[in-house]
């Protein structure tokens, strides 16, 4: 069982999230975005950073990459697929997941502890987890202001793919909770297998008490199991 | 045909005087060409060259058995154990930054980070330590908001996280704000890197952006004069930084290190091309050949004075062994990051520039490098200095002290500074395990059991009183804000931000910051392996106060499991203080600027064994308490408002005077501990209270309700960036 963890140019998350993976067990490489496939591996990871710079606009050149071809390949499989911060913004711009990533609300750069509850197991994202669950997590964009289009967002709630959403310390929504101003609070969502997911908060940074939390951990987990179950179908 | 000489008043545009050119004049044995007198300009600058300031710096103490490199090269480098070695270096960006907030802020963090992994080290932090004038004015919020975004920027872009800094707000700083910013990286040993260029044979490389237009004479223009009313007509000589084209010339660099491919490297920074290539030459007592057609260049038909002087960013030069130039080119398209051939590493130690197929300079590389004059500047002390240190503070009889606190907790440079360091990622990499927002900053060492401490320090408005005890004090706070995480002071870096050194006052200043900085890194045992000098903070003739600002790396060894933190107090915990007696210190103080403004008398000297005394101390309790905190800004009041704020729960403290809650004497900590512990014993000290309530409470002296503190604490900076 092996998670490909993708490094385009100007991706800086890539060790840290090695690095949770394998200190829950997880066999993790770094693949570079120009090799056109993963090296046998069962799911990928793509993790935060800057890929490309963000120039243009946040993943809208790394979707472009050789390797995003084999992303599509593994996601069609029903292999688990996640996209940490920058790595959710490019799997949106592959039209991977929907939706986009957009400006925060302030316009500034937000690098804090959040709490986001858990609205649904079905995906790779928190299949270990239980809805309702209130999870503590960094976040760390600039552009993680979570935006779709009506009918869209009509759909993702009516197919329980919205995944994620901002909370306070107890689980109630609120617009204060709500610190990139979300549409609907959104920090996470799937795509209609559920196979592929993504998440703007850090869950690598919330893997280790000495850092402050560990609230990562199940949403890294929920990833692993998703792994081994995948190719046990 | 042979290529002009110079004009004598060209010199003068260039920023030299004419002393320096005729100093020129003699080394050469002829009149200079312009593309020589535009590199002696750029090398021979304050800002390169340290002409000013060179023969004091000798001051600094800076050896001890575990440092690997010194002052000189591009970054301090300190051995820390199992063959893991750190680097540190503290630069400023002041001048770029007022000139053009955001791109000055950024580019400085892109610099200093070269600077560190230019010696192999990869950059692992970043502190900013900022100081503007005060906020109540549009144009100064401008400038926080534009270098704070331009941190964020360029810090979060490029990869490397940025663990806080301070911020410090006086009139002084109005006219020309300090940005300083320090970096830290790891290494193992074996990648340790250095600039001498060797081996006669060997290539120059140059790696990294195009060469433009930018930033062009920065070095000497903006960083070496003064401002005045025309100072908006030096924005093009400041640089437009790409964190995106640094995070993959890290990333090139540090996988040539690793695969052996560099001889010697150099960052371009001040002075560009003519500072690289001189200075790895003359490290190495080699010379070099340089061909400015093979620069790739950002835009047709620059000159050849222009393309040496250039500041653009995000450029390298490595010394790489002919052999090797293959794999070092190939690395470097899989990194899609341009790579040039523009010289060769000769003997004899001339350095000569080829442009459109002439010699368009000749010179001998170490008299660009090593060659400046050096200035015995006349000093002395301000003739009415001890007047004004007999002058001190007039204390009130009483003062109420909740509305005091109230006040300076208010005080933007006091109150909650998230909403700065929230705009920076200070979490990459998985290492930061005391963030900003706490004495000091704590990293861990994966896999060691290690941490290192960093924490940032000024004090403009003590220095300005006494620069000599003012400077040191810097030192210890900063000592005891590593030891409060668990670390023992293992090195320092320094950059001093003064006023125009042509002024005996500002020279003075200079000396008697040196020495203060000196006898405090002594009596602490540590090296000072780094610093830089920033000279002309003047704006109209007025001078800032002498800054020093300190960058002090802590090694924590072991790191504490569970490291004091200030949002850990419970209630039925105890509080005690740690230290010498409290004695009256008002000058400089918070309280005598924000509540009394009073901006006279003289600043207490610190205690050497008090305060080495009480750094053991703290760095032994860091392994067990809960919450340890220095008393600094604002003194026990503001200290224990912090803890009380962070924690969420009141305290009740008893002190006899209400000057015991303000004064602010050097080497005092605040433990709270489990009720039951005892902290008797080694040091002076005494419990003072306990945590509990909901307000924060000095028994006959008053309370302030801790949801109003509260409020004013977070409002403090916050409504100022809104």
């Amino acid at each position: 069982m092996k998670v490909a963890v993708v490094v385009f140019p100007g991706t800086n998350c890539e060790q840290d999230v090695v690095h949770a993976l394998r200190a829950l067990g997880g066999t993790a490489e770094l693949v570079w975005h120009g090799d056109a496939d993963l090296a046998g591996a069962d799911g990928v990871v793509l993790p935060g950073g800057f890929a490309h710079g963000d120039y243009l606009r946040t993943g809208a050149i790394a979707r472009f990459s050789p390797v995003m071809t084999a992303v599509d390949r593994l996601a069609a499989a029903g292999r688990p697929v996640l996209g940490i911060c920058n790595g959710f913004q490019v799997l949106c711009e592959a039209g991977l997941l929907p939706g986009a990533l957009v400006a925060n609300r302030d316009l500034r750069f937000i690098c804090r502890p959040v709490h986001v509850r858990v609205e649904s197991t079905a995906s790779i994202l928190t299949a270990a987890a239980t809805v309702g669950d209130v999870l503590r997590l960094p976040l760390n964009s600039y552009e993680g202001n979570y935006t779709a289009s009506a009918a869209m967002l009509g759909e993702l709630a009516a197919t329980d793919r919205v995944v994620l959403r901002y909370c306070d310390p107890c689980g109630a929504v609120t617009e204060e909770a709500n610190v990139n101003g979300s549409l609907d609070a959104i920090a996470g969502v799937a795509n209609a297998a559920g196979n592929v997911a993504g998440l703007m908060p850090h869950p690598e940074r919330a893997s280790d008490e000495i850092l402050g939390s560990t609230d990562g951990v199940v949403v890294l987990e929920s990833f692993l199991i998703a792994l081994r179950l995948a190719a046990v179908r | 045909m042979t290529p002009p000489v110079a004009t004598e008043s060209l010199h003068r545009s260039l920023g030299m005087i004419d002393d320096e050119y005729h100093a020129v004049v003699t080394i050469l044995g002829r009149e200079p060409r312009p593309a020589e007198l535009a590199m002696y300009s750029v090398m021979w600058s304050e800002h390169c060259s340290y002409k000013s300031s060179r023969a004091w710096l000798a001051r600094f103490p800076t050896e001890a058995p575990w440092v690997v490199v010194g002052p000189g090269e591009n970054a301090g480098v300190v051995d820390l154990g199992d063959g893991w070695l750190a680097a540190l270096r503290i630069e400023s960006h002041n001048h770029p930054s007022f000139v053009e907030p955001y791109q000055g802020a950024a580019t400085g963090v892109g610099g200093i980070l070269r600077d560190i992994f230019t010696m192999g080290a990869r950059p692992v932090a970043v502190w900013d330590p900022l100081r503007f004038g005060p906020l109540d004015d549009s144009h100064n919020r401008y400038l926080l908001d534009g270098v704070v975004r331009g941190i964020a920027g360029y810090g979060n872009a490029v990869g490397v996280p940025t663990l806080g800094g301070e911020i410090e707000l006086d009139d002084c700083y109005t006219a020309n704000p300090l940005v300083n910013v320090m970096a830290l990286g790891l290494l193992r040993r074996q990648q340790l890197v250095l600039s001498a260029a060797s081996g006669a044979g060997n290539l120059a490389v140059l790696l990294g952006a195009s060469t433009g237009r930018d930033g062009i004479g920065g070095a000497s223009i903006l960083a070496s004069a003064g401002f005045d009313e025309a100072s908006g007509a030096k924005r093009p000589s400041v640089q437009i930084g790409d964190p995106f084209e640094e995070k993959k010339l890290i990333e090139v660099c540090l996988e040539l290190y690793r695969q052996g491919l560099v001889v010697a490297i150099q960052d371009l920074g001040a002075a560009g091309i003519s500072c690289a290539t001189a200075e790895s030459a003359a490290r190495g007592g080699m010379g070099m050949d340089v061909d400015l057609d093979a620069i790739h260049l950002r835009e047709m038909d620059m000159t050849a004075a222009e393309i040496l002087m250039s500041e653009s960013q995000e450029r390298m030069l490595a010394v790489v062994r002919p052999d090797d130039l293959d794999r070092v080119v190939a690395l470097a398209e899989r990194w899609e990051i341009a790579a040039s051939v523009i010289g060769k590493v000769t003997e004899g130690g001339t350095l000569r520039v080829h442009h459109h197929g002439e010699v368009v300079a000749e010179v001998p590389a170490a008299s660009l490098a090593e060659g400046a004059p050096r200035y015995l500047r006349p000093y002395h002390q301000p003739d009415d200095l001890e007047a004004a240190w007999a002058d001190g503070p007039v204390l009130p009889a009483s003062v109420d002290v909740p509305s005091s606190l109230l006040r300076l907790l208010a005080d933007p440079a006091i109150g909650d500074t998230s909403p700065i360091y929230r705009q920076y990622d200070h979490q990459l990499f998985l290492g930061t395990v005391v963030e900003p927002g706490h004495d000091g900053s704590l990293l861990r060492i994966k896999g060691t059991g290690k941490g290192l401490a960093v924490s940032t320090d000024g004090d403009g408005a003590r220095c300005a009183l006494d620069p000599q005890r003012g400077a040191a004090r810097i030192v210890w706070e900063a000592a005891l804000n590593v030891a409060v995480v668990g670390a023992r002071p293992y090195a320092l870096v320094d950059n001093l931000n003064l006023g125009n050194p042509e002024k005996p006052e500002v020279m003075w200043q200079l000396i008697e910051v040196i020495e203060g900085l000196s006898v405090a890194c002594e009596a602490l045992g540590i090296p000072v392996v780094g610093g830089n000098v920033s000279l002309y903070n003047e704006t109209a003739g007025v001078d800032i106060h002498p800054t020093p600002v300190v960058g002090m790396l802590g090694l924590a060894d072991p790191m504490p499991a569970r490291p004091p933190r200030l949002d850990r107090a419970e209630a039925g915990m105890a509080v005690w203080l740690l230290g010498p007696d409290d004695g009256d210190d008002f000058a400089g103080s918070a309280f005598a600027r924000v509540v009394l403004d009073q901006r006279r008398g003289r600043p207490a000297a610190p205690d050497p064994a008090a305060g080495r005394a009480v750094v053991a101390r703290a760095i032994e309790l860091a392994g067990w308490c809960p919450v340890l905190h220095d008393v600094s800004r604002g003194g026990l009041a503001v200290a224990m408002a912090e803890i009380a704020i962070r924690s969420q729960v009141g305290v009740v403290v008893e002190v006899d005077h209400w000057q015991d809650l303000f004064t602010e004497s050097p080497h005092r900590l605040v433990a709270v501990v489990p009720s039951d512990a005892d902290l008797d014993g080694a040091m002076p000290g005494r419990r003072i209270g306990t945590v509990g309530g909901d307000a924060i409470d000095f028994g006959r002296h008053g309370a302030l309700d801790l949801p109003k503190a509260t409020a004013a604490w977070a409002a403090a900076l916050a409504r100022h960036l809104a």
